[in-house]
């Protein structure tokens, strides 16, 4: 059972300041899965995907990676997550088209400059790929972040509300694009309030901020 | 990984260019301060050669210090040193590249200027010179050591005066034979070994222990 769980939380507790946000945290999770992580606001949701990333420190617990620690696999581990937080991450007096290609070098990514803009024009970027991403909207910096989605390879994707100030035509997008590295055996977790529709694969939810969290 | 280093070099070359004022703020802070004390202390010639060494060494340790703020804090600001803390190269050598970057545009443009200096306070050549030199080898120590301050106060309130506060100390022995050996040169010596390697003994040091210093504090930051 342990070779098909790619990624293992154990007994994971967190806390911010004086305030214990979840303690005994266990789920895992294997090739081709979906986690949704709900709850409402100030229970931990982005601490939790912080920390299962290896921004924030947990307080206790483990967080392994096909069986090995994710601190001792370090960049070995990093190599395989892509986080989209709250900030798009990207430099606005950068273009769309600088943005993607520096973040594709420094993820290791080896990826032609046509690839870069073929994923612009998917996201529906185009005619902007050129501008400083400091004019395009909020939604349009979405895009832009997301599609390094479509450039790397990475196995785990940690998405931090990845649909907000996106339209319905990028949502529909982003939901085909999330589903399709599912068919690929990747792993999602994401919080979100909307649904992904799934062709195949795993869906499992985990609510934070009861006593106990539950697994459906 | 010396792919990642250039890109990262690249990548702060070309944001500071499309944003030029912050470069040249650094500069004309320098030239300003250096160009108070003539006024203040009068033209006289003797007067100015003896100060000269000290007012340009004191004058680049605050003009690096303004521009050390700006090191790290946009990229925490929009996300994008969460990205890089996630990106699979080490963590030091991009600090590396950030560094040297901040380099070429604010302790560079000083070396560049200090001629200017020297025309200002009747040094004699020699000793603009070894200014320059001593400069050349002495701001990457600034920035280097400097990086570490800022990467610890980030995103602390009043962080500026905080990072003074602990950067301006360490500062002290770089800028004591900086300006010793610009004094020394302005008085006719012409050796001036022992200060030229015991500065590039600190740019060493810095060059090893900087980057991973920086780094860990970056991780703590951030979190």
């Amino acid at each position: 059972m342990l070779q098909n769980q790619m990624l293992e939380i154990t007994n994971l507790a967190c806390s911010r300041g004086d305030r214990q946000l979840f303690t005994g945290l266990n789920f895992s999770l294997e090739p081709g899965s979906l986690l949704y992580v709900e709850g409402r606001n100030g229970t931990g949701k982005s601490t939790l995907l912080r920390t299962i990333c290896g921004l924030f420190l947990a307080d206790s617990g483990e967080i392994s990676w096909h069986g090995k620690s994710t601190r001792s696999l370090a960049e070995e581990y990093t190599q395989e997550v892509l986080y989209l937080g709250h900030h798009n991450g990207i430099k606005e007096d950068l273009t769309g088209l600088e943005n993607l290609r520096i973040s594709t070098i420094l993820d290791g990514d080896d990826v032609a400059e046509d690839q870069i803009w073929a994923a612009l024009k998917k996201m529906g970027l185009e005619g902007f790929e050129d501008l400083p991403t400091k004019v395009l909207s909020q939604g349009q910096k979405r895009r832009v972040a997301l599609a390094r989605l479509l450039l790397n390879n990475n196995r785990l994707w940690i998405l931090d509300e990845p649909f907000t100030a996106l339209d319905v035509a990028a949502v529909d997008l982003l939901q085909t694009v999330i589903s399709g590295h599912i068919n690929n055996d990747g792993i999602v977790i994401l919080t979100t309030h909307q649904e992904v529709a799934l062709t195949s694969g795993q869906i499992q939810r985990l609510e934070l901020g009861r006593k106990k969290s539950k697994h459906v | 990984m010396f792919k990642a280093f250039r890109c990262i070099v690249m990548r702060d070359l070309t944001l500071a260019m499309r944003r030029r004022t912050d470069v040249l703020t650094t500069l004309f802070f320098f030239i300003i301060v250096v160009s108070l004390f003539p006024l203040g202390a009068g033209t006289e010639k003797m007067i100015l050669q003896k100060i000269a060494p000290g007012v340009a060494w004191v004058a680049a340790l605050l003009a690096s210090m303004l521009a050390l703020e700006r090191l790290f804090a946009s990229d925490f600001a929009d996300g994008t040193l969460e990205q890089l803390l996630l990106t699979p190269q080490p963590l030091f050598v991009l600090v590396l590249g950030k560094v040297l970057a901040h380099w070429l545009l604010t302790g560079m443009p000083l070396v560049l200027i200090a001629p200017l200096v020297g025309l200002q306070y009747y040094l004699p050549d020699d000793a603009v010179i070894t200014m320059m030199l001593t400069l050349l080898i002495g701001t990457p120590v600034l920035s280097l050591i400097g990086a570490i301050g800022a990467a610890l106060t980030l995103g602390l309130r009043g962080g500026g005066i905080l990072l003074s506060l602990l950067i301006l100390p360490l500062y002290i022995p770089v800028m004591v034979y900086g300006a010793g050996a610009v004094s020394a040169s302005a008085m006719g010596t012409t050796d001036l070994q022992a200060y030229f390697s015991i500065l590039s003994g600190f740019l060493i040091l810095a060059l090893v222990l900087s980057p991973i210093a920086t780094a860990a504090a970056l991780r703590i930051s951030v979190e």
